[in-house]
C-alpha cells in the first residue's frame, strides 16, 4: 500500500475511518475537515468531527505548539463520538505530525499523507527537526506517503497556505469515493460571502488533489453508506443551539465574545434579524446577562450565551434573576478551567459552579445536552422551563458538542414554541406581584405594559407586594417559594433510561456530552461478558428522580467525568481528603450512596478506550473488595 | 437661605401640577430629612403629571444606594437591581419594548464607580432614557465612604485624612464619549432649574444624562455650602436650545450664553474649575438612538416556523 507503482488499486471494505487533518493553524484544516464532514454526513455515512484548535490565531509554524486540526470519524452506522485513534493522517509537516503522535492520537497502523517538502528542505533546521521527528515516530507502523501538498498548490494559486488544504480534500475525496457535486456544494456555501472565483479555485484544487491521488495512491477505501429513512440535517452543536434558540422564540440574545460560545452569536448574528430578532452585543460579560435580563423583565424571550469565566462574571446577575424570579435561558458552553485555562477545550468543570454559584440561597434549573442533536431541543425546553417556572436556566454544553459535526433528525418545528404578543391584560384588583401559590411557589408573571400592576421588583428580600422587607417569616416564605418550584419541575421529570441491564456489577453515569464515549465503552465491557450498564443524566438541578432506587440494584456505581478528581492512593490523598468528581460529588450527597467516580481532563473528549479500561479497572477493584 | 426662597416661590407657582403630582408617589420617600433625593423625587413627580405619561408605561430603573431606592418610590413600574448595573437593565428593557418611558437612577458610586464601564457604553449606544445621576459626592447607604466624585482632600471612613485624588468630573467623561448626545447638570438646591432640566431630558430623544449635585444630610452635609450661600459662584449655561429658567436670573447674577450644540465649547466649559456651572452643556438631537438602529420588523410565528425549515435545508443530508 503507498504510492501507485503497478497500476492496481486495492480497495478495502472498512465499517467506519477516522481521519485527522493536522496542519499549522492558518492552513485551513478547518475548512477542509468541515467540508470533508458535512460530505459524508450528507452521503448517508455517520460523522462525528473533533476540532483540534490552539488557543491563538497563529501561532509560530511548524512546532509541536502549532497544531491546528480536525479529527473525523464516520462510517456505516450513526456515530456518537470521536473514537480511539485516527487510521489516515493528512499532515502538513511533522512537528504538527509529532504533536499528534505524541498525545496516542494514531494508530499503529495509521496511513500518514505527509507533506514532501520538509524531508529535503533546504533549511539545515527544518531537515534536522524533520529526521529527529521521524526518528522518533518510528516506534510505529506508521505507512508514510509522501505528497507534494506544496508544490501541487502553487501550481493554482500564490499561497500554498490557502490551497493545501482543498488539494488535500481532493486526496480524501479520491481515497474515499466522495461525490464531487456534494463537495462543489459545500465550498460554495463555506465561501458564500467571497467573490466567485474564490469558489472556482477552491473546486480546481478539490479536482487537483483527486488527479493527483489517482495518478499516484495504490489504496482506497470503502465505507458503505446506507442513507437515512428519515430526514436528517449536519452542524455542530452551537449551530443546533443557535437554531434551537431562535425554534423557541428567542428575539434577544446578549453576549460578549468568549471562546467557545461565541459561534453562537456568530450564527444567531447571521439570521436572527429574519426572525424579528437582535443579537446585541454588550460592553462586557455582565451587561450581557443585564440586557437580556432587561428585556426578559419586559416580555421578550431574551438568551445570554457565555462559557466559564463569563458565568463567574454574570454570578450577581443571576441571582438577581432568580430573586426577582424573571425567566432567563444562560447557554454556558463549558470549557478548561479554572481561570483562562483551556478556552479552546472540552471540561466538564462548570457544573458544581452552575448549581451553586451564586452566594445565598439561588435555586435554579441546570440541564446539560447530551448530543449536538439534543443542544438544538434543549434551548427550546429550557425556554420552556423558564418561563413556567419563571426560573433561570442554565444550559450546559461544551467545547465538545460546540465544535463536533454531527447529524441528527430534522426537528419539527411547532408555532406554539414562538412568542406570542406580549401579555398587557389589566391586574385583577389585589392581585400581588408575588402571588405565590403555597403549594407550588408559582405566581402570575406581570409585565411592564399591565394597567394595574405597577411594583417595584428588588433584589432586596421581599413580600408578596414586592415589599422590600427583612421580617424573619417574609424572608424564609421567599427562599422556601423560589425553593419549592424547583422540587414542582423535578415532579415533571422522568427516571433516566438505562442502557443495558436494569441490574448488575457496575452502574456508569456519566452527564452531557460524553455519552457517545460512555456508551461505546460500556457495550464493549458488555460484549466480553461484564454486567454493566450506562445511564447519563440531562437534568443535574434538579436531579433527574429515583436514582437512588436504581443505584440500588448495581454493586457499584461510577461516574465518568470530564473534570478533576484525586486519584486514590496519591500523596496526601486520603479518604478523608479525597475529592470526588462533580457529578460524583453531586450523587454522593444526594442518594448517600457511596458513587466512585473516573475522571480526567486532558482537554479533550475521553476516549471509548480510556473508558473502557477505567470500567474493568473498576470491576476488578470492586471484585477485590467483595472479596476481602 | 435666599435662593432657597427664590426656588420654593418658583415651586408654588406650578402649584396646582403639584397635586397631580403627588398620584406618581407611590409611598413616601425613606431618605434621612434633608437628602437631595426628596427634590429629585418631586422634580420627577412634577414632570411625569406634567407629561401626562401613563404609570404602567413607564418604567425607572435602578442600581443599588440611597438614590436607587428611588423607584420604590414612584407610582409606576420599577426595577431596583444590582450595584452598578442599572444601565445594561435599563438597555434590555429599552430593546425589547422602545414604547415604554425608562427613566435611571444612579448615584455616584453607582454609575462612576462600580458601574463606571456601562455609564460609558450605555453613552455610546445612546438608547432613550432619562438617566438622573445623583451626585452627592459619597457613598452614603454603606454609610461614608469615598467615591469617584468626592473632593479632594475631604474626609471620609476610608480616607480619614481626606480624598488623596482628584475628584472624577462626569461631566468631561461623558462628554468624551462618542455619540454621547445629552449631558446637563443641574443641583438640588435650585428646584426650578432641576426641573427644567428633567423637562429637557425627558424631551430629548436619546440618552439624557442628567448630573444632580444634591447634598447627603449626614456626610457632606457642607460639600455645596459655598456655592448654596453665594450664588455668584455658580454660572449657569443658558441658550434658547438649553435651560433657561427667567425666574432665576435675578439670583444667579453669572450667566454664560453656551449653544449646547456646540460640543468644543461645552468640554471646555465641562473642564473650567473657576465656577460651578449648571445648565446644559451638549444636546444633540440628530445622533443615533440604539433601539432604533437595531429595530427590525416584527415576523409572525408561522413565518418564523416556515424560515427556520427553510434554513434547515443549508443543513440538509
Amino acid at each position: 500500500m503507498g504510492t501507485k507503482a503497478t497500476g492496481q488499486v486495492n480497495v478495502e471494505e472498512v465499517p467506519e475511518h477516522t481521519v485527522e487533518i493536522i496542519t499549522n493553524s492558518g492552513e485551513g484544516a478547518q475548512k477542509c475537515a468541515q467540508i470533508f464532514g458535512a460530505t459524508c454526513a450528507k452521503m448517508g455515512n455517520g460523522v462525528w468531527t473533533v476540532e483540534i484548535i490552539p488557543a491563538e490565531i497563529e501561532p509560530p509554524h511548524h512546532t509541536v505548539t502549532s497544531t491546528s486540526g480536525n479529527i473525523i470519524r464516520f462510517g456505516t452506522g450513526k456515530i456518537t463520538n470521536w473514537g480511539d485513534q485516527s487510521k489516515l493522517a493528512v499532515a502538513f509537516n511533522d512537528q504538527v505530525l509529532l504533536s499528534r503522535h505524541r498525545l496516542d492520537s494514531l494508530r499503529d497502523d495509521c496511513i500518514i499523507l505527509l507533506e514532501a517538502a520538509w524531508k529535503d528542505s533546504e533549511d539545515e533546521e527544518l531537515r534536522r527537526m524533520y529526521d529527529e521527528a521521524m526518528e522518533e515516530m518510528s516506534s510505529k507502523n506508521y505507512r508514510f506517503v509522501m505528497v507534494p501538498y506544496e508544490e501541487e498548490a502553487l501550481k493554482i494559486v500564490d499561497n500554498p497556505n490557502h490551497g493545501k488544504n482543498m488539494f488535500a480534500l481532493g486526496l480524501l475525496a479520491e481515497i474515499y469515493q466522495r461525490d464531487l457535486s456534494i463537495i462543489e456544494k459545500q465550498i460554495a456555501h463555506i465561501f458564500r460571502f467571497k467573490p466567485a472565483k474564490v469558489t472556482e479555485k477552491n473546486i480546481e484544487l478539490v479536482k487537483a488533489g483527486i488527479a493527483w491521488a489517482k495518478e499516484n495512491l495504490d489504496f482506497r477505501f470503502h465505507i458503505e453508506s446506507v442513507p437515512f429513512e428519515e430526514e436528517r440535517i449536519v452542524m455542530n452543536g452551537n449551530q443546533a443551539a443557535a437554531l434551537g434558540a431562535i425554534a423557541s422564540g428567542v428575539e434577544l440574545c446578549a453576549m460578549y465574545p468568549i471562546t467557545p460560545a461565541t459561534s453562537v452569536s456568530h450564527e444567531l448574528a447571521e439570521i436572527i434579524e429574519n426572525y424579528g430578532g437582535i443579537v446585541h452585543q454588550s460592553e462586557d460579560e455582565i451587561a450581557a446577562a443585564g440586557v437580556a435580563i432587561g428585556a426578559s423583565y419586559a416580555g421578550k424571550v431574551a438568551l445570554t450565551v457565555t462559557s466559564g469565566p463569563g458565568m463567574a462574571l454574570k454570578t450577581e446577575f443571576l441571582a438577581l434573576a432568580i430573586m426577582i424570579e424573571v425567566p432567563l435561558v444562560v447557554l454556558n458552553v463549558q470549557r478548561g478551567g479554572p481561570s483562562t485555562g483551556l478556552p479552546t477545550k472540552v471540561e466538564q468543570s462548570d457544573l458544581l459552579s452552575s448549581i451553586y454559584g451564586q452566594p445565598g440561597d439561588a435555586p435554579r434549573v441546570v440541564m446539560a445536552p447530551r448530543t449536538i442533536e439534543e443542544c438544538f431541543h434543549a434551548m427550546v425546553t429550557a425556554r420552556k422551563i423558564a418561563e413556567t417556572f419563571r426560573m433561570v436556566v442554565i444550559v450546559l454544553t461544551d467545547a465538545n458538542l460546540a465544535t463536533g459535526v454531527g447529524q441528527f433528525t430534522r426537528p419539527e418545528l411547532d408555532v406554539r414554541w414562538q412568542q406570542g404578543a406580549i401579555d398587557q391584560s389589566p391586574i385583577p384588583e389585589g392581585l400581588r406581584p408575588y402571588e405565590w401559590d403555597l403549594e407550588t411557589g408559582l405566581s402570575k408573571r406581570i409585565i411592564p405594559g399591565m394597567p394595574g400592576g405597577q411594583h417595584t421588583v428588588t433584589g432586596l428580600a421581599h413580600d408578596e407586594e414586592s415589599l422590600v422587607s427583612y421580617h424573619p417569616s417574609s424572608n424564609e416564605l421567599g427562599i422556601k417559594m423560589r425553593s419549592r418550584k424547583l422540587a414542582v419541575f423535578q415532579s415533571t421529570l422522568m427516571p433516566p433510561e438505562i442502557h443495558g441491564d436494569d441490574e448488575g456489577d457496575l452502574l456508569v453515569v456519566g452527564w452531557g456530552s460524553t455519552q457517545g464515549a460512555i456508551v461505546d465503552a460500556v457495550g464493549r465491557a458488555r460484549e466480553q461478558g461484564h454486567k454493566v450498564s450506562t445511564c447519563q443524566l440531562a437534568f443535574l438541578s434538579p436531579l433527574e428522580p429515583g436514582l437512588k432506587k436504581i443505584f440500588s440494584r448495581f454493586n457499584k456505581v461510577m461516574t465518568v467525568e470530564i473534570n478533576y478528581s484525586d486519584t486514590p492512593g496519591d500523596p496526601y490523598v486520603t479518604e478523608d481528603s479525597r475529592r470526588y468528581g462533580q457529578l460524583a460529588w453531586l450523587l454522593r450527597a444526594h442518594t448517600l450512596v457511596d458513587v466512585e467516580c473516573w475522571t480526567s481532563c486532558p482537554g479533550q473528549p475521553l476516549r471509548p478506550r480510556d473508558i473502557y479500561n477505567n470500567i474493568i479497572a473498576q470491576l476488578e477493584s470492586t471484585e477485590k473488595g467483595v472479596a476481602a | 437661605m435666599s435662593s432657597l426662597a427664590i426656588s420654593l416661590l418658583d415651586l408654588e407657582a406650578d402649584s396646582q401640577v403639584c397635586l397631580e403630582a403627588d398620584d406618581y408617589q407611590k409611598r413616601p420617600g425613606k431618605w434621612c430629612a434633608g437628602c437631595g433625593d426628596f427634590g429629585a423625587l418631586n422634580a420627577v413627580k412634577r414632570l411625569l403629571a406634567k407629561e401626562q405619561l401613563q404609570p404602567e408605561k413607564t418604567v425607572f430603573v435602578s442600581g443599588i444606594g440611597c438614590s436607587s431606592r428611588f423607584p420604590h418610590y414612584v407610582n409606576t413600574y420599577g426595577f431596583h437591581g444590582i450595584h452598578g448595573r442599572a444601565l445594561p437593565v435599563a438597555t434590555g428593557i429599552k430593546l425589547a419594548r422602545p414604547e415604554l418611558d425608562v427613566f435611571v437612577t444612579m448615584g455616584d458610586g453607582d454609575c462612576t464607580s462600580i458601574g463606571a464601564g456601562h455609564w460609558i457604553h450605555a453613552t455610546r449606544y445612546n438608547a432613550d432614557m432619562v438617566v438622573l445621576m445623583l451626585d452627592n459626592n459619597i457613598y452614603g447607604l454603606t454609610k461614608n465612604q469615598t467615591s469617584p466624585t468626592t473632593p479632594q482632600g475631604y474626609a471620609s471612613m476610608t480616607s480619614p485624612k481626606g480624598a488623596v485624588l482628584p475628584a472624577l468630573d462626569p461631566l468631561q467623561a461623558t462628554l468624551g464619549v462618542s455619540n454621547a448626545s445629552f449631558v446637563a447638570q443641574t443641583a438640588d438646591w435650585v428646584p426650578a432649574h432641576l426641573y427644567a432640566t428633567m423637562q429637557a431630558a425627558y424631551d430629548h430623544p436619546g440618552f439624557s444624562f442628567v448630573r444632580i449635585l444634591q447634598r447627603c444630610p449626614k456626610f457632606t452635609a457642607d460639600v455645596f455650602q459655598k456655592n448654596i450661600e453665594n450664588p455668584d459662584l455658580t454660572e449657569l449655561l443658558v441658550h434658547e436650545n438649553g435651560v433657561d429658567v427667567p425666574s432665576l436670573k435675578q439670583l444667579f447674577k453669572a450667566r454664560r450664553v453656551h449653544d449646547p450644540k456646540n460640543i468644543d465649547d461645552a468640554r471646555a466649559l465641562a473642564h473650567r474649575t473657576d465656577k460651578l456651572r449648571l445648565g446644559m452643556f451638549f444636546r444633540d438631537d440628530s445622533l443615533p438612538v440604539y433601539e432604533e438602529i437595531r429595530a427590525v420588523p416584527k415576523i409572525s410565528a408561522e413565518e418564523k416556523v416556515a424560515r427556520l425549515n427553510k434554513e434547515f435545508e443549508r443543513y440538509a443530508v
